[in-house]
């Protein structure tokens, strides 16, 4: 399935720096990052589990969010890109 | 059911791989090019000279994913795995099995000889109007014996040997007439029977590399579900030949590989300018060319089919994996017989 992964944290706090890089390393081991904030993540129900656990052990509740979008099964379906710096398709040919 | 993980092709020279966090990342020059997170990876297929970092192959082999290194031709040259998985019961049954082979080269040979039947006949049907007097009936009689040798290898008794000779007639037969199914005019783009190590055409050129890349696909499977890929039915024992994986391949060559070889041509998406001739003869494809194959065999994996026997769709590039583990649900005794994958 594929999520949306948006999240803010504020950087002010201390620790707040850590946090940002601790939870946008988090995201990128498990998919990729399509705008600065903000990751398209492809992965079956028991990794989200994992990757969810983890991003919510990082962030400090009180002073962050995080935003899941289940786009479901056939996500890519839904996603549709406007102007530079378009994803790539994880899940067709790769060839570099 | 197990999910179609993707392949990593990286054809460019001078690429670098490494690890970064959970993520493959390809590079250029410094250039980042690809970044795919491994759990959405089962192999990556490196052309020619690319750099591996140590920690890649590290979680290559922790995560299960395989790293196979051809050469610039796209012949085999070597191939990272992690520890041995599976169970060492169902080996031992394999090796069992692969004693009296007669049950399993049957089906593997039923499964294949129709397959190729398949080909022609679609050939025939779609372009039967374009097809001169003489190519059509070529095709049909071809269509006629590969029937009989069919029936032969369905009802006959026969041990493996007889068999096998029964798929020799039936490959010469198939080569022998799959140049009608080519539709170019141009004279360079021919088949005139089956030349390898090396190829000496372009058509031969392609075929081969298909057929490289669908049996890793078919080691791969093997592997996955826990069988030893170098014990064979059909083929036999040789040191460094994956047996097994070439007798999985043999089903799915006629679909997975001719007919994609055959559309690649006929829609001219490749031509004779797409290879060149090296020094004794041998014919390679081009990188550019190569892309295009790689582009289109992976789409091609991902075309549904229903699965006659498990009556379920599943991706093209999956039916290697079922397979094996049909072939292992038949040595382990909960399936009596192996059941072939036909195609429709």
């Amino acid at each position: 399935m594929l999520v949306l992964v948006t999240y803010d944290v504020r950087t002010s706090d201390p620790g707040g720096a850590r946090r940002l890089r601790r939870i946008a390393k988090a995201c990128r081991d498990f998919g990729q990052r399509v705008q600065f904030s903000v990751f398209e993540i492809e992965v079956d129900p028991a990794q989200w589990t994992k990757l969810k656990a983890r991003l919510e052990g990082i962030i400090d509740p009180a002073a962050d969010s995080l935003r899941y979008y289940y786009l479901g099964a056939k996500g890519q379906r839904r996603v549709e890109h406007v102007g530079a710096k378009p994803a790539s398709d994880l899940e067709g040919p790769l060839i570099v | 059911m197990k999910k179609l993980l993707n392949t990593l092709y990286v054809t460019t020279e001078g690429a670098v791989l490494r690890k970064d966090g959970e993520n493959a990342v390809v590079s250029v020059d410094g250039i980042e090019r690809a970044r795919v997170p491994f759990h959405m990876l089962a192999s990556i297929v490196l052309f020619g000279p690319i750099a591996v970092s140590p920690a890649m192959i590290g979680a290559a082999a922790a995560q299960g994913m395989t790293i196979v290194l051809l050469d610039r031709v796209g012949r085999f040259q070597a191939r990272i795995e992690g520890p041995v998985s599976g169970n060492v019961l169902l080996r031992r049954a394999q090796y069992a099995a692969s004693e009296t082979p007669a049950d399993i080269v049957r089906a593997l040979l039923l499964g294949k000889i129709a397959n190729q039947r398949t080909v022609l006949m679609r050939g025939l049907r779609d372009h039967s109007t374009g097809l001169n007097e003489e190519a059509r009936q070529a095709l049909e009689s071809a269509v006629a014996r590969l029937a009989q040798i069919l029936r032969r290898v369905e009802l006959g008794g026969g041990d493996a040997e007889a068999l096998r000779g029964a798929e020799g007639e039936a490959a010469a037969l198939y080569f022998t007439v799959f140049d009608h199914l080519i539709r170019v005019e141009d004279g360079n783009m021919r088949f005139r029977g089956r030349s390898r190590r090396p190829p000496l055409d372009p058509v031969n050129a392609l075929l081969s590399f298909l057929y490289t890349l669908l049996t890793h696909d078919c080691r791969g499977a093997a592997e996955a579900v826990g069988l030893d890929p170098a014990v064979g039915f059909l083929h036999r024992d040789r040191p460094g030949r994956p047996s097994l994986a070439l007798d999985l391949m043999e089903e799915l060559r006629p679909v997975l590989a001719d007919r994609l070889a055959l559309s690649l041509i006929n829609r001219r998406q490749l031509a004779a300018d797409d290879f060149e001739t090296r020094e004794g003869g041998a014919v390679i494809m081009r990188d550019e060319a190569r892309r295009t194959v790689l582009t289109a065999w992976q789409e091609r994996k991902r075309e549904e089919l229903l699965h006659p026997f498990l009556g379920e769709k599943a991706p093209l590039g999956l039916v290697p994996y079922i397979q094996a583990q049909m072939l292992s649900r038949h040595l382990r005794g909960d399936l009596d017989a192996y059941p072939p994958w036909f195609w429709k």
